[in-house]
């Protein structure tokens, strides 16, 4: 946006050739690389803007994926991945990109990142992509991808625009990672695949740690709705810190 | 160039496709063969599943049986690898009979397919392992099925699935459903093959003679699809086992 107001005694043609010129080093020059607006373009969607708490996007891979906390990791990560990547390319191609089909661009863009994370994982990580099956072809249905290509990256350079990935990327994963730390944690007592509870024997005489104390798991907290109420939990508490956040009745 | 034109919109929509088609094509050939060494590692390890070799024993520690070590350690378990037609005769060995495509082979008329048939020892027990694959709810299922030798009895199952739900149909590639095979009969009491079946309101408990298991709720379509893809394909094995004269056959 900066830029933009530095640009207007320049003729319009000119302020445009200027920057397809130099979109790769001097567009965002004058402000440091973590200047106070570009870190707020990192932090807000972890908070304020949450495209999950707050905006209400990306919900059905909140659902899915959250039963155990590693996947939910690894689906976080290929989102950063897919984002900070389709965010950077629509925004360099921003002025090049026909308005009428930019639409079918962004979708282009995302789904061919999509197929290249997916070919990868299957490639070097093959046990996890197996695990996320589907739901990593689905990154490209994921909303919050698309509204951010959308709403930020076409109207942005291309550091801003990166940013802009990773901190919505980073917002949607800590709210992956915190449900899914209590759905694994509730549901099959374990973290990261280590029983932390202790272990379940066949028998109370056999188990160790709380299960010998007769603690049992919630199978209630593998299935899907349980997702919704950690997140339903996650949005209350957000709201009574954050009260600017409460829409008026 | 005007930017709103058609002819742009054309030149950029050509040149984003060439762009994007070889890049997803260079990576996809470039990632192949490690895909492809996944996936035959994948089947190592579930052919060794159902033979019960799930651990393996590495400077004197049990560890899990890892793709990687499946691979290393098939040809200590796997005695003999052969694909059969359908009269029973042995058409190939070892490796040309490991990588027989199923899919592939479903495709086929029965007497121009072929049937992989795996022969294990472990700990001095010997087990026929058979591959399995057929239909489910959504797409294709698949296994292998394990059995002592008095090919009869079961020792263990795989399943695994392209596209069941999750949750519902997607249950059969876990332990809980697959245990329940262990030591079930695919032979009838009057000696007909009719394989195990998974039957929707069982109530035969840990009744082990009477080919069936219990179904899994919200998956009974996937549930018969696995009922059908072991009768069916067990039954091809058959004029195979009937020849051979040394083993101690249950067939009737």
């Amino acid at each position: 946006m900066a830029q933009e107001n530095n640009n207007t005694q320049m003729s319009e043609k000119e302020a445009k050739k200027k920057e397809m010129i130099l979109f790769l080093s001097s567009s965002e020059e004058k402000e440091s690389f973590l200047s106070k607006q570009n870190l707020k373009l990192l932090s807000d969607p972890l908070n304020d803007d949450n495209p999950i708490t707050v905006q209400v996007l990306g919900i059905c891979s909140a659902l899915a994926i959250t039963v155990q906390l590693q996947a939910a990791v690894v689906m976080s990560l290929a989102v950063m991945v897919v984002m900070a990547f389709s965010n950077m390319i629509i925004s360099l191609m921003r002025n090049l990109i026909p308005s009428r089909i930019r639409i079918i661009v962004q979708l282009v863009v995302v789904a061919a990142l999509v197929i290249l994370v997916d070919q990868v994982l299957k490639a070097f990580l093959y046990d996890l992509s197996k695990q996320l099956s589907v739901f990593v072809g689905l990154i490209i249905t994921n909303c919050i991808v698309m509204g951010r290509l959308e709403a930020f990256a076409l109207g942005n350079g291309i550091y801003k625009s990166f940013l802009d990935g990773i901190g919505n990327a980073a917002g949607y994963g800590i709210i992956l990672v915190i449900v899914a730390f209590f759905r694994e944690l509730l549901g099959s007592g374990k973290l990261w695949g280590i029983e932390v509870l202790g272990h379940k024997g066949a028998t109370m005489a056999e188990s160790t740690g709380l299960y010998a104390l007769g603690y049992e798991n919630n199978g209630l907290m593998l299935l899907a709705p349980m997702a919704l109420i950690i997140v339903g939990i996650v949005i209350w508490i957000q709201r009574s810190r954050n009260r600017k956040l409460i829409e008026e009745a | 160039m005007d930017k709103s034109s058609n002819a742009y919109t054309f030149i950029f929509a050509i040149i984003m496709v060439i762009v994007v088609g070889s890049v997803l094509a260079f990576a996809s050939i470039s990632l192949k063969d490690r895909q492809n060494a996944n996936v035959k590692q994948e089947k190592m390890q579930n052919i060794l599943y159902t033979v019960g070799v799930d651990s393996i024993e590495q400077n004197g520690e049990l560890v899990p049986l890892t793709r990687p070590l499946a691979e290393a350690n098939f040809k200590k378990y796997i005695t003999n690898q052969i694909a059969l037609n359908n009269k029973g005769e042995v058409i190939a060995e070892g490796d040309k009979a490991f990588n027989v495509d199923l899919a592939k082979e479903l495709g086929k008329d029965d007497n121009e397919q072929q049937f992989p048939l795996y022969e294990a020892e472990v700990d001095g027990e010997k087990y026929y392992i058979i591959p399995l694959r057929g239909t489910g709810l959504w797409d294709a299922i698949w296994g292998y099925i394990s059995l002592k030798d008095d090919v009869n009895t079961v020792k263990g199952v795989v399943f695994d699935h392209k596209g069941e739900t999750t949750g519902l149909g997607g249950e059969i590639t876990k332990a809980w459903f697959q245990e329940r095979f262990a030591d079930e009969k695919i032979f009838d009491s009057s000696g007909n093959l009719v394989g195990v079946s998974v039957v929707k309101g069982y109530g035969g408990g840990n009744n082990k003679d009477d080919n069936a298991v219990d179904a899994i709720s919200g998956a009974t379509i996937t549930g018969d699809g696995v009922t059908k893809m072991i009768s069916k394909r067990l039954k091809y094995y058959l004029p195979y086992f009937k020849q051979q004269t040394d083993m101690k056959v249950a067939v009737k």
